[in-house]
C-alpha cells in the first residue's frame, strides 16, 4: 500500500514506467556489471522526456532539426532573474547561429569540435561548429600536472606524433615518497606511467586548437559566455557572450559593446571544472538526481613550473608524493615532473573538505618546496610560470546525468578525472569525443542526445572511473585506512567489489569553525625558493581590466563579516591562491571585505568552499584572467 | 583621404618576460603576444576620423613574421578596411621599419600616417619621426587630446603632451601623428567584426617588392635583465646621510 503511494506521488512520470523503473532497480541491485547498477536504467528503458521542466517534448519529431531550431525563440534566462539587470535579451543583441556551439576552448571542448569535423568528413556533410573561450588565447587558462595518458588523443588524432604534437618527453620513471619534515621515504609507485608522457597540457591545447582551426573549427578566444540562453519550451539553445565595457559601477562606458547572442542546435558546456554555466545547468535540470548522484567533491592544485639546473635535470622523471606538509586528516599530495627544456612542474593538490579553516594551500605549498628533497632540485633555478586551478575528485559516484535539452557537457564540467591515477585529460577528451558522435547523430540521423550517455556507459571511461571509485572516499576513514584500502584496490580488488563508498560531507559544509581549530603559522617566504602572494600572481600574467564590476558576486553582502570572518576566520582570505579576497579596515575601524577581483585566476576555489556558498563566480570580461603558457 | 596605420605585434604588456639564457634577447616562444597598446590607440583615431568622415579608408600594415597576420585581423576587426603585411623574419630596428613605411607611403599615398608613440618592447619613440623626416612631412608626435581636421581636409590640429604641458599644433597634410596614451580608448573588437575581418583582404608584401635595404648600423650585442635592486638602508642621522651621499653613492 505504502508503496503503491509512493508511486502514485510521481507527478512527472506516467505510473507505469515508475512500476518498471522500480522494478528493475530491485532486479539490477545486487548486480556488479556497471553496465546494469541501479543508477543507469536508462539503458534498457526507452528514452522518454525525463527532463525536470516537466513540459510536454515539442510535437516535432526531432528536437533538434534544423527547423524547429530556427522556430525557437530565444529567452534569456536573464528575463527571469529578480531585476539583476533591466536590458532585454531580445532588444539590440545580435544573434549568430551555429550548427554546434562549444563553451571552452579546453581538451574536451577541442576534441568535441575536431571529432565533429571529422564525422562530417566521413560522411561528406558538413556542421558549423563554434567555440567560445573566456581566456585571450587557446590554452591560456589551460593548467595540468600532466603525465598525458595519449589513449583518447590516439583515438582522436592517431598520426599526432609525425604532426609535432608538444608531447615528446615519454615517462621514464615513476616515484613515490612518504614525506615526513626532513624524509622522503620511497615506498612502492602505485602509479604506471609506462606509455605516457610529461606534457604541458596548455601547449597540447594551443596545438589541439591550430588542428580545429585547420578543419574550419571557428575559434573565438576573448569572448566569455554569461548566459545561457532558452526557448519558450526551456531547451538551452546557446548562450550570451558577456557585455564589454561596462565599468565599476555598472554604467557603460565609451567602449560599451553589447553581447552577442551565439546559437547552436546542439550547445555543448566544456568549461572545466565547476563550470559557471554548467553548474547553473545542473542544478536547473536537476541532473545529479537524475542519476542518483552524489554531490561533487573537489581539490585545489596549485603549481610552478621552474627551469633548473641542468645537471639536477632528468627529464621523464616522475615524484608523487604524500603526506608532509599536509597533515595525516587532509588528503592531498605533491607532484615534480620532469619536462624537457630543463623545466620542472610542481605543485601542491589539497583537497578541499579540509576542516581547519585557518589552512592556507598557497603557503602549504611554499612550505613544501623547502623540504630537502624538493630543495635539493630547485636550487639555482628560477620560476617561469605560477598557476592554480580546482579539480574534480568525486569521480564516478558524482557524474551527473550529463544530457539536458538542448545539449551535454563534456569534459571536467561533468567530471570524469581518475583520481588515483590523477589524470583527467584523456577521459575528458573522450567524453567530448563522445558528445560529438552523440551531437552529429542527433544532427545529421535526428537520433537523440541521449546517445552520449550511453555510449559513456559503455566506454573505456566508465570502466575506468567505475574501477577506480573506492579509492578517494577511503579517504574519509583517515590517512592509514585510505592508504590500506588503495592498496588492497590496487593490488587485488580493482574495483571488483559490491558496494560503492559515499563521499563525506560536501566541501563546504566540512569546514570547522574557527574557535574548535587550532590557527597555523607560516614561515615568510625567503624569496628564492618560497615567495608571496603578489610575487608568484604576477609570474601567472593575469591580469582583468580593472574598471569592471566584480565577477566576484556575494548573494548577501552582509554575510562575509557576519559569518565568515567571526565564525571561520575568514577562509577565503586563506584559500584563495590569488589574494582576492582581504579584510581591511573600513573608515570605522572594523573589518571589512574587500575583493581584488583583479587579481583572479579562475581557480573557481572560492565557489566551492565558501561556508555559506555566498560567493558566486560569475566570468569577467572575456580576455582577462591568466596567461599560461607552460603550465 | 587615405590613412595609413602602423601597428606591431609585440609581447602582451601583462606578460612577465624572461632574457634568454643566451642573452641575445628576451624569450618569445610559447608567449602571449598583442598588438602595441600605443598602436591599438592609433588606429581608434584613425577609425574615428574616418567615421567623422573626413577619411575614405584605413589601412593597417604591419610588418614581421607570419603571426603579424593575427595582429592585421584583430586590426581589421577594430574596423580597418584592408590589412598590408610586410613579411620580414628577423625583427628590425626603427630606421629599417620607417624605410619601409617611406616605400609604401610612395605606394599608398595616404593624407595622414598614424603610429603608436612607442612600441613596449624596445620603447625606442623613433619610428614616426624618421618616417616623417625620410618623407619629408610635418610630424606631430605624443598627440593627447582631439585631432581635429580642416574642413578642407588640409591641415590638422594637434595637441600634444609635452614635458611643460600640452602643445597645440598645427600641420599641413600629409603628415605623421603619433599617439599617446591620453589620446583615446580603444574599442572592443565585437564577435561580428571579427567575423566579418575574416573576409577583408590582406595583401603580403616582400621587402624586394618595396625596394628597402634592410642593412642596419646597430648590432644588438647583449640584453641583460636589470640589475637587482639593493635593499635599502635606513639612516639615523641627516650627517650619516650625507656621509653615505658623498663616501658611497659618490653624487655629492
Amino acid at each position: 500500500m505504502k508503496k503503491m503511494k509512493a508511486l502514485l506521488l510521481d507527478h512527472h512520470r506516467p505510473l507505469s514506467f515508475t512500476i518498471m523503473h522500480r522494478f528493475l532497480l530491485k532486479l539490477s541491485s545486487s548486480s556488479t556489471n556497471p553496465l546494469r547498477n541501479s543508477k543507469f536504467q536508462r539503458l534498457i528503458l526507452p528514452s522518454l522526456n525525463l527532463f525536470a521542466s516537466g513540459s510536454p517534448p515539442p510535437p516535432s519529431a526531432n528536437p533538434y532539426s534544423a527547423d524547429s531550431f530556427r522556430k525557437s525563440r530565444a529567452f534569456s534566462s536573464k528575463s527571469r532573474a529578480l531585476g539583476v539587470r533591466c536590458i532585454s535579451s531580445e532588444a539590440g543583441r545580435e544573434a549568430i547561429e551555429y550548427d554546434v556551439v562549444i563553451i571552452g576552448a579546453g581538451p574536451a571542448g577541442l576534441s568535441a569540435a575536431i571529432r565533429l569535423k571529422q564525422l562530417c568528413q566521413e560522411k561528406n556533410t558538413d556542421l558549423s561548429v563554434c567555440v567560445v573561450e573566456k581566456g585571450a588565447e587557446v590554452g591560456g587558462h589551460v593548467i595540468s600536472g600532466n603525465v598525458f595518458e595519449p589513449l583518447a588523443l590516439d583515438e582522436l588524432l592517431p598520426h599526432w606524433r609525425q604532426e609535432q604534437a608538444p608531447i615528446e618527453v615519454a615517462a621514464s620513471s615513476d616515484k613515490f615518497w612518504f614525506l615526513t619534515k626532513d624524509r622522503a621515504i620511497p615506498l612502492p609507485s602505485p602509479f604506471d606511467n609506462k606509455g605516457n608522457y610529461i606534457i604541458s597540457l596548455s601547449q597540447l591545447v594551443r596545438w589541439l586548437g591550430g588542428k580545429a582551426e585547420e578543419l574550419g573549427i571557428e575559434i573565438y578566444p576573448g569572448f566569455s559566455a554569461s548566459e545561457v540562453l532558452y526557448n519558450a519550451s526551456d531547451e538551452v539553445v546557446g548562450i550570451a557572450t558577456k557585455d564589454m565595457g561596462i565599468s565599476k559601477d555598472g554604467s557603460k562606458k565609451e567602449t560599451f559593446q553589447p553581447g552577442v547572442d551565439i546559437k547552436g542546435r546542439v550547445t555543448l558546456f566544456a568549461e572545466g571544472c565547476r563550470g559557471s554555466l554548467s553548474e547553473k545547468i545542473i542544478k536547473k535540470y536537476k541532473l545529479r538526481e537524475e542519476v542518483n548522484a552524489q554531490h561533487q567533491t573537489y581539490a585545489l592544485g596549485i603549481k610552478e613550473v621552474w627551469e633548473i639546473d641542468e645537471s639536477k635535470h632528468n627529464p621523464g622523471e616522475v615524484i608523487h608524493a604524500l603526506g608532509w606538509p599536509l597533515d595525516p586528516k587532509t588528503y592531498g599530495g605533491s607532484f615534480l615532473y620532469h619536462m624537457n627544456d630543463r623545466q620542472v612542474a610542481l605543485g601542491l593538490v589539497v583537497a578541499l573538505n579540509y576542516k581547519n579553516p585557518f589552512l592556507n594551500p598557497y603557503e602549504e605549498f611554499q612550505k613544501l618546496k623547502h623540504h630537502p628533497a624538493i630543495k635539493r632540485i630547485l636550487e639555482g633555478g628560477t620560476v617561469l610560470q605560477y598557476g592554480a586551478r580546482t579539480l574534480n575528485e568525486g569521480g564516478f559516484q558524482s557524474i551527473p546525468y550529463p544530457v539536458f535539452p538542448g545539449g551535454a557537457i563534456i569534459g571536467c564540467s561533468a567530471g570524469f578525472l581518475n583520481v588515483p591515477k590523477i589524470k583527467g585529460t584523456h577521459t575528458a577528451m573522450k567524453s567530448g569525443m563522445l558528445a560529438a558522435e552523440a551531437a552529429f547523430g542527433a544532427l545529421h540521423e535526428g537520433s537523440n542526445m541521449n546517445t552520449y550517455w550511453d555510449s559513456l556507459r559503455g566506454s573505456w571511461v566508465w570502466k575506468e572511473l567505475y574501477a577506480a571509485r573506492n579509492y578517494r572516499p577511503a579517504f574519509e576513514y583517515g590517512l592509514i585506512p585510505g592508504l590500506a584500502v588503495s592498496a588492497m584496490e590496487h593490488y587485488v580488488l580493482k574495483g571488483k567489489v559490491p558496494f560503492t563508498l559515499k563521499h563525506g560531507k560536501a566541501d563546504h559544509e566540512a569546514t570547522d569553525l574557527a574557535r574548535k581549530c587550532k590557527p597555523i603559522e607560516y614561515p615568510k617566504p625567503d624569496g628564492v625558493l618560497s615567495f608571496d602572494v603578489p610575487t608568484s600572481l604576477y609570474r601567472s600574467n593575469t591580469n582583468h581590466d580593472h574598471d569592471q564590476p566584480s565577477h566576484l558576486r556575494l548573494k548577501d553582502p552582509k554575510i562575509p563579516e557576519k559569518v565568515n570572518l567571526p565564525e571561520y576566520g575568514a577562509p577565503e582570505s586563506r584559500y584563495c591562491p590569488a589574494r582576492v579576497y582581504e579584510y581591511v579596515e573600513d573608515e570605522e575601524g572594523k573589518p571589512k571585505l574587500q575583493i581584488n577581483a583583479q587579481n583572479c585566476l579562475h581557480c573557481k576555489a572560492c565557489d566551492i568552499k565558501d561556508p555559506k556558498q555566498n560567493i558566486e563566480w560569475t566570468v569577467p570580461e572575456g580576455g582577462g584572467g591568466p596567461a599560461y603558457s607552460v603550465m | 583621404m587615405k590613412i595609413l596605420v602602423a601597428v606591431k605585434r609585440v609581447v602582451d604588456y601583462a606578460v612577465k618576460i624572461r632574457v634568454k639564457p643566451d642573452k641575445t634577447g628576451v624569450d618569445t616562444q610559447n608567449v602571449k603576444m598583442s598588438m602595441n597598446p600605443f598602436c591599438e590607440i592609433a588606429l581608434e583615431e584613425a577609425l574615428r576620423i574616418k567615421e567623422a568622415g573626413f577619411a575614405k579608408e584605413v589601412v593597417a600594415v604591419s610588418i614581421g613574421p607570419p603571426q603579424c597576420v593575427d595582429t592585421l585581423r584583430t586590426g581589421l576587426a577594430m574596423g580597418a578596411d584592408r590589412g598590408i603585411h610586410v613579411e620580414a623574419n628577423s625583427s628590425f630596428l626603427p630606421l629599417t621599419i620607417a624605410k619601409i613605411l617611406k616605400s609604401l607611403a610612395d605606394v599608398e599615398n595616404p593624407g595622414l600616417i598614424f603610429l603608436g608613440k612607442q612600441a613596449i618592447d624596445d620603447d625606442c619613440n623613433q619610428t614616426g619621426q624618421m618616417v616623417a623626416a625620410l618623407l619629408g612631412w610635418p610630424q606631430a608626435t605624443f598627440a593627447s587630446k582631439v585631432v581635429v581636421l580642416d574642413k578642407d581636409k588640409q591641415f590638422a590640429t594637434v595637441d600634444r603632451e609635452v614635458d611643460g604641458g600640452l602643445e597645440t599644433l598645427s600641420v599641413d597634410l600629409p603628415a605623421v601623428i603619433t599617439t599617446d596614451l591620453r589620446l583615446n580608448q580603444p574599442r572592443y573588437a565585437t564577435l561580428p567584426n571579427i567575423m566579418k575581418a575574416k573576409s577583408k583582404p590582406i595583401k603580403k608584401m616582400t621587402l624586394e617588392d618595396l625596394k628597402v635595404d634592410i642593412k642596419s648600423d646597430i648590432e644588438i650585442v647583449e640584453v641583460t635583465e636589470p640589475p637587482k635592486r639593493k635593499s635599502g638602508v635606513i639612516v639615523s642621522s641627516v650627517d650619516e646621510l650625507i656621509d653615505k651621499l658623498k663616501n658611497e653613492a659618490h653624487v655629492v
